[in-house]
């Protein structure tokens, strides 16, 4: 029996044979209608996160199955005191497999030691969202054809961000990637990534603050959320935010055929009038969300 | 210099940190032992200048040293059987450390769940970096760590 935790957990060809799977789920839906019927996937949601639940449960719908679960700590024994390694061990009872989210990291690693169900890392706290990962890849797979040889712009929060993080871990798998960095001094990348993973695989890579600056070099432009709370005074948010609203007007800078992706949610650092660009991925993104979720569901229980 | 007398069978840590003798006193569980141990704090060292000695008259089996790897790897531990010494033990980060150092990243699992094992993972032996199994916070390996 598997479980995700990290997006590393799959070789790269565990994770192409996914891809594969998810694309396939994509252009042949019914086929697999029927994949999972009398299965269930539990969502054990320790904190509202109303996207990635749903997606969770769309996916498993889409196969056939059903689902159960709690969408907040309130609504689970948790608020009882029950321990995550009880908990889980009582929905190994109830379902064949679970996604698991929760605020505190390394809480779905626990659960997957004493579970004897698959069990799927949902988000824990600041420190892993696998399932998203697996999104961005399928998705610059699907609409750029490879995940070798590109340039990679990511912008924004690049400190706290862990699904930049989690993307700069999986792409540096994949020959000819570069890396364009976007982000003011405060949220730089942190030292681990850039002397761990980035110099110590000899990744190419450069640190800029303006988004202008990068965009007419790169394949795919990132885009995360500047957060106001991450900063010391308001004058440097104010100084830096604008430069992170991607306008129509900045976008006439970038290729024809560059993807712009964002985790989602969006607050102000996509303008709206981008949305109708064929450039714009991050609502495909979303739909691939799905795919490849179903896709993991159906490994997963496979490799059970 | 002051004379302990010699063991029959044990362990003497030699060229321990001054200072840090207690502490290794209190890891290594010599307060559990029914066993003779000697703590020799400030001694003169021509290497270090001052150094502690630990002595312990114990089955050599008795102790677990792995975890001297990881509070200091240049201690010296001379292994006595018969009254000579059998071996020089070298020492090397362990690979993994439960319930030595506590997490302390507050976002952590193990803020919440005080049943969970501590356990670090050796990431990076040449910086001697350890993470956390859980949240894979980064703890640098430190002499003066305290329990």
């Amino acid at each position: 029996m598997r479980h995700l935790m990290s997006p590393l957990d799959l070789s790269v060809e565990e994770l192409d044979e996914l891809l594969t799977l998810a694309n396939d789920i994509e252009k042949n839906p019914r086929k697999y209608a029927h994949a999972c019927e009398g299965k269930k996937l539990a969502t054990c949601f320790y904190e509202p996160s109303t996207r990635t639940r749903l997606s969770f449960e769309s996916a498993m719908l889409n196969l056939g199955g059903s689902v159960l679960g709690f969408s907040s700590a309130d609504s689970s024994s948790a608020a009882k005191g029950e321990s995550v390694s009880d908990t889980i061990r009582v929905i190994s009872c109830f379902a064949d497999i679970c996604a698991m989210r929760h605020p505190k990291e390394g809480a779905p690693l626990v659960a997957s030691s004493k579970s004897s169900i698959p069990v799927i890392n949902a988000g824990d706290g600041g420190h892993q969202h696998p399932t998203q990962t697996l999104t961005d890849l399928l998705t610059i797979r699907s609409l750029k054809g490879r995940l070798d040889h590109l340039k990679i712009g990511l912008c924004g929060d690049l400190k706290f961000g862990r699904t930049v993080h989690s993307l700069i871990h999986a792409l540096t798998r994949y020959p000819g990637v570069e890396f364009v960095l976007i982000s003011p001094e405060e949220l730089r990348v942190p030292d681990y990534i850039r002397e761990d993973v980035l110099k110590k695989n000899n990744i190419p890579f450069k640190e800029l603050e303006r988004l202008e600056d990068a965009l007419p070099e790169l394949d795919i432009l990132y885009m995360t959320r500047v957060q106001k709370e991450r900063f010391f005074n308001e004058e440097d948010y104010v100084r830096m935010k604008d430069f992170y609203i991607l306008t129509k007007d900045k976008l006439s800078l970038a290729r024809k055929d560059m993807l712009i992706l964002h985790p989602l949610p969006r607050v102000n650092e996509i303008s709206v009038e981008v949305d109708d660009d064929p450039r714009a991925a991050y609502f495909k993104q979303v739909q691939y969300g799905v795919y490849v979720r179903m896709a993991l569901i159906l490994t997963l229980l496979k490799w059970r | 210099m002051l004379n302990i007398s010699g063991i029959h069978e044990g362990f003497v840590l030699d060229h321990i940190k001054a200072g840090m003798s207690m502490s290794i006193y209190k890891y290594l569980k010599l307060e559990q032992l029914d066993c003779p141990v000697a703590i020799i704090k400030n001694a003169k060292s021509n290497k270090m200048g001052k150094k502690d000695i630990i002595k312990v008259e114990c089955p050599i089996d008795a102790l677990d040293l792995d975890i001297l790897g990881f509070i200091d790897h240049n201690i010296t531990v001379n292994i006595i059987q018969n009254d000579e010494i059998v071996e020089k033990k070298e020492l090397h980060l362990p690979k993994q450390i439960v319930n030595v150092i506590n997490c302390k990243n507050p976002r952590c699992i193990t803020s919440i769940e005080q049943e969970l094992d501590q356990i670090f993972i050796l990431t990076d032996s040449k910086k001697e970096i350890y993470r956390c199994k859980y949240c894979e916070e980064q703890q640098k390996k430190k002499i003066n760590i305290t329990r």
